[in-house]
């Protein structure tokens, strides 16, 4: 048997140096359509990677909050009586209960606790006041911990000017960049704020954030969160939001659900909150997909075409083979294993050109205002794209050699042989 | 029965049709058997039949009715897995125009029947090639490409190709047909070599008189029936 095989390798090799030319151009569209491939899914998917860390690389997999608004079990509907009664109540106000979340401490130890989570990160929103001379800009600064918001929310990557190291001190702020060209306000310059309840304090500029959203960029600036509880006149102990990273991110709805009632909090998860982005991603990777493989499908009538010719070229030869004693079946394996050595060497051929393009479309410069993280077109590497492309180039030169085998294996040598 | 052991090759009652474009029985009720050793030509007319009993013959053809039997073994009705083995291991062709592969070298046109039947090593079989090479003064030709060589030169390998796997029977058709005369004398004086020095069992179609009438029996066809044999 072993035998056999390496006798049908030499005479597919034999057939296929005949007529090397066209087998040649057969596996250089294979290369062709796998470097498409390659290159084109890594791209793709480089682009998706980079436009959805825009926004779900910061955006925290659950929030708990507590979210102002009217009490759910009103006074009246406790009241024995009136249960099961429609209860008809005008102006119902918000509740008094405070932003703060209740017991904080104890909540993010359960938390960190949780073999599910990555990682833990205490904030504190707070609306305020810019005053630039007379006139006072609305903005949102947002109290953080500077060292977990930068391991988990990758908080670093968008303070575009300035020190991030600088924000640990008290009374310092990274503005906006957005904010910061609208109070003409330069590092190292010290900005007025003026919080709800009406406490002034001054906060020193060391830095710029860019979030690449111009909207989030022209409201929202950074404090250290005792800086935020100093300004606020809180106690340390009070935090308004508990952001949490997942290991795994498709856990974070039912997660959410979950601890919400546990905990008797708000919680937000990213999916309901970004389910746009999750719908891009995927639209953007299925047409990808399907480009990438109509290449493979029509390389694939390429190579038919071409052992389809050579089939015809070589009847004689296929003729003498049975009439020497090769079966059916020895023929079909004779030209399945031609349609696959192209695929083979094509598609090898073509992850390498598709790694190699990627390459050269990572050096391709690619700097944009609302993109301040990214220097040159973004590409995923991901081996998975290899691999599919692998698979996919075998698979399609194998039924492209399906057929032509099929017809080559039924050739009937007396046929051929009288023929003549 | 001692007369039986030595068949090789027995055709009992073959018919065969061709029903394009009309229904035309081409062989009637053919029988013979062919014994060990025997050089046998088959000649008659053009269109008697001939090489078409000869493709029936070599397991090639399976649209017929009647018996076959090669070795004393029925081989009619047999898969065509197995008739592929049988022509691999039993029977060496020799053609009128399908000589050799040209993809291969004259050497590898050879061990190419002996590599498919496996039964020695690639350095066994190169070394029976070249010995058969040597019976028909080719040796020196043999890392040449097939189509390097001449007509008669091709049908010399051809004939080597088809002792590779010391055949139990060498069938032709019409071997000697398409070379001029001294390639035709060459090759029908190798066939003769072969009959008398090893006792080769051959087969061959032709037309030719003068092949026939060095053949140590010869089977007459006409209009589709053995007239004599």
């Amino acid at each position: 048997m072993k035998m056999k095989w390496s006798l049908i390798f030499e005479i597919s090799t034999a057939l296929m140096l005949a007529r090397f030319k066209q087998t040649a151009i057969a596996a250089v569209g294979v290369l062709f359509s796998i470097t498409m491939f390659v290159a084109l899914l890594g791209f793709m998917n480089g682009l998706n990677t980079m436009l959805d860390g825009l926004v779900l690389n910061r955006t925290p997999h659950i929030r708990f909050y507590n979210e102002i608004k009217p009490n759910p079990n009103q006074p009246i509907d406790q009241k024995g009586e009136f249960a099961g009664a429609w209860n008809v109540i005008r102006s119902i106000k918000p509740s008094t209960s405070r932003l703060a979340i209740h017991n904080a401490s104890k909540i993010i130890q359960d938390l960190e606790e949780d073999p599910r989570v990555l990682g833990v990160s205490r904030k504190i929103s707070s609306q305020v006041f810019f005053n630039v001379g007379t006139i006072d800009l609305t903005g949102l600064v947002n109290g953080i911990d500077v060292e977990k918001e930068t391991q988990l929310f990758a908080f670093s990557d968008y303070v575009t000017a300035g020190n991030l190291e600088e924000l640990v001190q008290n009374n310092t702020i990274i503005l906006g960049k957005g904010l910061a060209d609208r109070m003409l306000a330069d590092i190292g310059d010290v900005v007025q704020v003026t919080t709800s309840q009406g406490n002034r304090i001054q906060l020193k500029v060391v830095g710029y954030y860019q979030s690449g959203l111009g909207d989030f960029d022209n409201a929202n600036s950074f404090a250290s969160i005792t800086t935020v509880q100093k300004m606020l006149g809180e106690p340390p102990s009070f935090i308004t939001d508990i952001q949490v990273k997942l290991k795994n991110l498709d856990l974070a709805p039912p997660m959410a659900r979950e601890l919400e009632t546990i905990y008797e909090i708000d919680a937000d998860d990213i999916q309901t909150v970004n389910a746009q982005f999750e719908t891009g991603t995927q639209i953007r990777s299925l047409i990808s997909y399907a480009v990438g493989i109509t290449l493979l499908v029509v390389s694939g009538f390429g190579i038919y075409n071409i052992l389809n010719m050579m089939i015809y070229e070589k009847l004689d030869t296929i003729a003498i083979l049975k009439a020497i004693g090769f079966s059916g079946s020895d023929v079909n394996r004779i030209f399945i294993t031609i349609a696959l050595s192209i695929g083979l060497v094509g598609g090898t051929l073509g992850l390498l050109f598709g790694f190699l393009a990627c390459l050269g479309i990572d050096q391709v410069p690619f700097e944009t205002e609302a993109l301040p993280t990214i220097k040159t077109f973004p590409v995923d590497y991901n081996p998975k794209y290899y691999l599919i492309g692998g698979i996919f180039s075998i698979i399609t030169t194998y039924l492209a050699g399906y057929f032509p085998a099929k017809k080559a294996s039924g050739v009937d040598p007396v046929d051929i042989i009288r023929g003549k | 029965m001692n007369q039986k052991a030595q068949s090789v090759l027995q055709a009992e009652d073959i018919d065969k049709y061709f029903f394009s474009p009309v229904k035309n029985q081409v062989l009637k009720k053919v029988s013979f058997t062919i014994n060990r050793g025997e050089f046998v030509s088959v000649v008659g007319k053009s269109g008697c039949g001939k090489s078409t009993l000869l493709y029936i013959l070599s397991t090639m053809d399976t649209d017929y009715q009647g018996k076959l039997h090669l070795d004393q073994e029925l081989i009619t009705g047999k898969p065509h897995d197995y008739l592929a083995r049988i022509r691999n291991e039993k029977i060496g062709f020799v053609f009128q125009f399908h000589y050799l592969l040209n993809e291969f070298s004259v050497l590898e046109n050879i061990l190419i029947p002996g590599l498919k039947l496996g039964k020695y090593s690639r350095e066994e079989l190169e070394h029976r090639a070249m010995e058969k090479l040597k019976i028909f003064e080719m040796e020196e030709h043999a890392l040449k490409k097939a189509y390097q060589l001449s007509g008669g030169q091709k049908q010399r390998v051809a004939i080597a190709r088809a002792l590779i796997n010391d055949p139990l029977l060498i069938m032709g058709d019409e071997p000697t047909g398409n070379l001029d005369k001294k390639n035709s004398d060459i090759v029908f004086n190798k066939f003769k070599e072969l009959a008398e020095e090893f006792n080769q069992t051959m087969l061959i179609v032709t037309h030719d008189p003068e092949f026939a009438a060095g053949t140590s029996r010869i089977i007459e066809m006409e209009d589709g029936r053995v007239i004599k044999s």
